[in-house]
């Protein structure tokens, strides 16, 4: 009898990777989608000779130039801000819990508008496009990404100090995500219009950022952190029944609680410095993950990673077609994909255990 | 395994709630813990694994203080059922029970521990559950399955608390069962216990707390109509029937 046992449950784990089997189909389907949309047109026989070295300058310049680096950007922001999302949901035990739960989003907007406003990034000029200009992008990625460390900082000395619970965690994150806030309100009241443009406008989740360089910087930051999230994978899932089991497992519950929200803030910041804030990923494609394979943290964090970044990459493919030729910033379209998607999935879920 | 409990001391938040604790369980021994709520029970059996740091003095395995244990290694000698868990995330009963290989688990489990899993499962009658979502099992089962899990560990010592507190009485008598089979195995398992007959039935050692402090210890013997009504302020009579002991609760006692 125990073979069989043995043996229902080796076939269980197999359609799971029948599961990843299918989403590298999908996120193949996706990439091919997403290289012939847009304004110019690229037929399939363009795209081989491209391929293979031939082909248009022009297409050649459009597929390197232009839509490789920006699937591989919305590909991997979207991996970022998923697998960030699968991991602090799984190590607060909140279903609630995001990315931007530790207050990045805030931190990184406020980061912006600090070097836009107080270092003079953005004010120089305005475009002739009547579209404000950020004139030195990296000033402010910087400037977001180092402030975005100072909500992650505050959060590991308030925990070291109070006891490293989700829930102080929980509620720290929303306090310095108020404070932010507060602080965006202010510089924008004392902004002027050009500056004010600047900032709202980065704001704006948007792909049209990316570049091959870019997206190296985010890969640098990425991979160790997925590497990590799965060898950590046996310690989240043990997380799950309670800090005190935890640790009679010989897991050290604190430490493996903060290493994983410092990679996780990590991965998410580089994105949303780069590219803005790009809501919902994050919270939703771990959500659905959860409900397609369950709460097994060593499929949830590599399903949730492929799944986001097919979720990101087909919004932008859709944000740039939806309405062309006017191309949407992806961060307005995944809001509004992911909060009826949300709302859908707590209604379906109701009267269920919330978190299936 | 041996287990010696070395002049034990903790405080939470400065209130003490263990006082210098003293005792010593042989190999196989079947210990209930019992004693008022608040006792300091549960504190006890968390000093005793780990799960809570002592102020003073030790515990040791085979002479050995767990503070000289790796966390992997004592959780290889030590394994802990806890009273309940708030459990969200969805899993199947198999993969309940393989946490219990975590101890083992570097990357990803081996084929090893999934085999010690079913064969675990299979001793426990647990096989027709192994598929099955654990949140929707009953009481009864999930206690079974928690069990289960912590038998994945390979343990010498097992810690309970409270593991009958939500169990109609079939399935107490089940889950004791069990508990018993494990001792006579050579597992050391210790239990906390607010039934005073399931202890006197089944515990071939019983250690009394009260305030913090060890009221009493030693074997059944220690069951007396003094003794349970000092530990809990009440008054009762004691029936012995065919060998075993049986305590009637009758009233609160007057304090003086």
């Amino acid at each position: 009898m125990s073979a069989q046992v043995l043996s229902q449950y080796q076939d269980y784990r197999k359609k799971r990777l029948y599961f990843f089997l299918i989403l590298f189909l999908l996120l193949f389907v996706v990439i091919v989608l997403s290289l012939f949309s847009g304004s110019a047109d690229i037929s399939l026989r363009d795209l081989y000779k491209i391929i293979s070295g031939e082909g248009p300058a022009v297409s050649r310049q459009i597929i390197y130039k232009i839509r490789l680096p920006r699937i591989t950007g919305a590909f991997l922001a979207g991996t970022a801000l998923s697998v960030s999302g699968a991991v602090i949901q799984s190590i607060l035990r909140n279903p609630l819990a995001s990315p931007f739960t530790l207050g990045i989003s805030g931190a990184s907007a406020f980061g912006a508008a600090f070097a836009i406003i107080v270092l003079g990034a953005g004010s120089s000029y305005s475009g002739s496009n009547d579209m404000a200009v950020i004139s030195n992008p990296y000033l402010v990625t910087v400037s977001a990404f180092l402030w975005s460390l100072s909500s992650v900082a505050i959060i590991l000395l308030l925990s070291k100090y109070r006891g490293a619970t989700p829930e102080i965690i929980i509620l720290s994150g929303i306090i310095i995500s108020s404070l932010f806030g507060a602080g965006i309100s202010a510089m924008q009241y004392f902004s002027d219009n050009v500056q004010l443009a600047s900032i709202v406008f980065w704001t704006f989740g948007d792909m049209g950022r990316a570049s091959w360089e870019n997206s190296l910087i985010i890969a640098v930051i990425l991979v160790p952190a997925l590497i990590f999230f799965m060898s950590q994978s046996w310690n989240y899932k043990s997380l799950q029944s309670g800090d005190e089991y935890a640790k009679s497992l010989g897991v050290n519950v604190s430490g493996v609680r903060l290493t994983g929200l410092v990679a996780a803030s990590l991965a998410t910041a580089v994105v949303v410095s780069f590219y803005g804030i790009i809501a919902f990923v994050g919270l939703v494609v771990p959500h659905i993950v959860r409900r397609i394979i369950g709460g097994d943290e060593q499929f949830l964090i590599p399903a949730s990673a492929i799944c986001g970044g097919t979720f990101l990459l087909l919004s932008d493919t859709l944000a740039r077609t939806i309405i062309s030729p006017v191309i949407l910033p992806v961060g307005i379209l995944t809001s509004f994909v992911g909060a009826p998607l949300f709302l859908f999935l707590l209604i379906r879920g109701m009267g269920k255990d919330y978190w299936t | 395994m041996k287990i010696t409990i070395q002049d034990v001391e903790f405080s939470y938040n400065g209130f003490p709630v263990l006082k210098n604790v003293n005792n010593k369980f042989e190999k196989g021994d079947l210990v209930a813990l019992v004693g008022p709520n608040g006792s300091g029970k549960s504190t006890l059996i968390k000093c005793m694994n780990g799960i809570l740091k002592v102020r003073k003095g030790t515990v040791l395995i085979d002479d050995r203080s767990i503070s000289s244990f790796s966390p992997n290694e004592l959780a290889r000698e030590m394994a802990y059922v806890p009273q309940s868990e708030n459990r969200k995330a969805v899993l199947n009963v198999f993969d309940i029970v393989l946490l219990g290989r975590k101890p083992y688990i570097n990357w990803k489990p081996t084929e090893q521990d999934l085999r010690i899993t079913s064969d675990i499962l299979n001793s426990l009658n647990l096989d027709h559950l192994a598929m099955r979502d654990f949140n929707k099992l009953s009481g009864g089962q999930q206690q079974s399955v928690y069990i289960a899990r912590a038998l994945a560990q390979e343990p010498d010592i097992l810690l309970l608390d409270e593991p009958i507190a939500n169990l109609d009485i079939r399935h107490q008598i089940e889950v004791l069962d069990l508990l018993k089979s494990l001792s006579q195995k050579g597992i050391t398992v210790i239990i906390a216990l607010h039934d005073i007959n399931m202890a006197a039935r089944y515990a071939s050692k019983i250690m009394m707390l009260r305030d913090g402090k060890v009221f009493a210890g030693g074997g059944r013997e220690i069951i007396t109509k003094e003794n349970i009504e000092n530990l809990y302020d009440i008054k009762v009579k004691i029936i012995e029937n065919n060998g075993h002991t049986f305590i009637i609760p009758d009233g609160l006692q007057k304090h003086h």
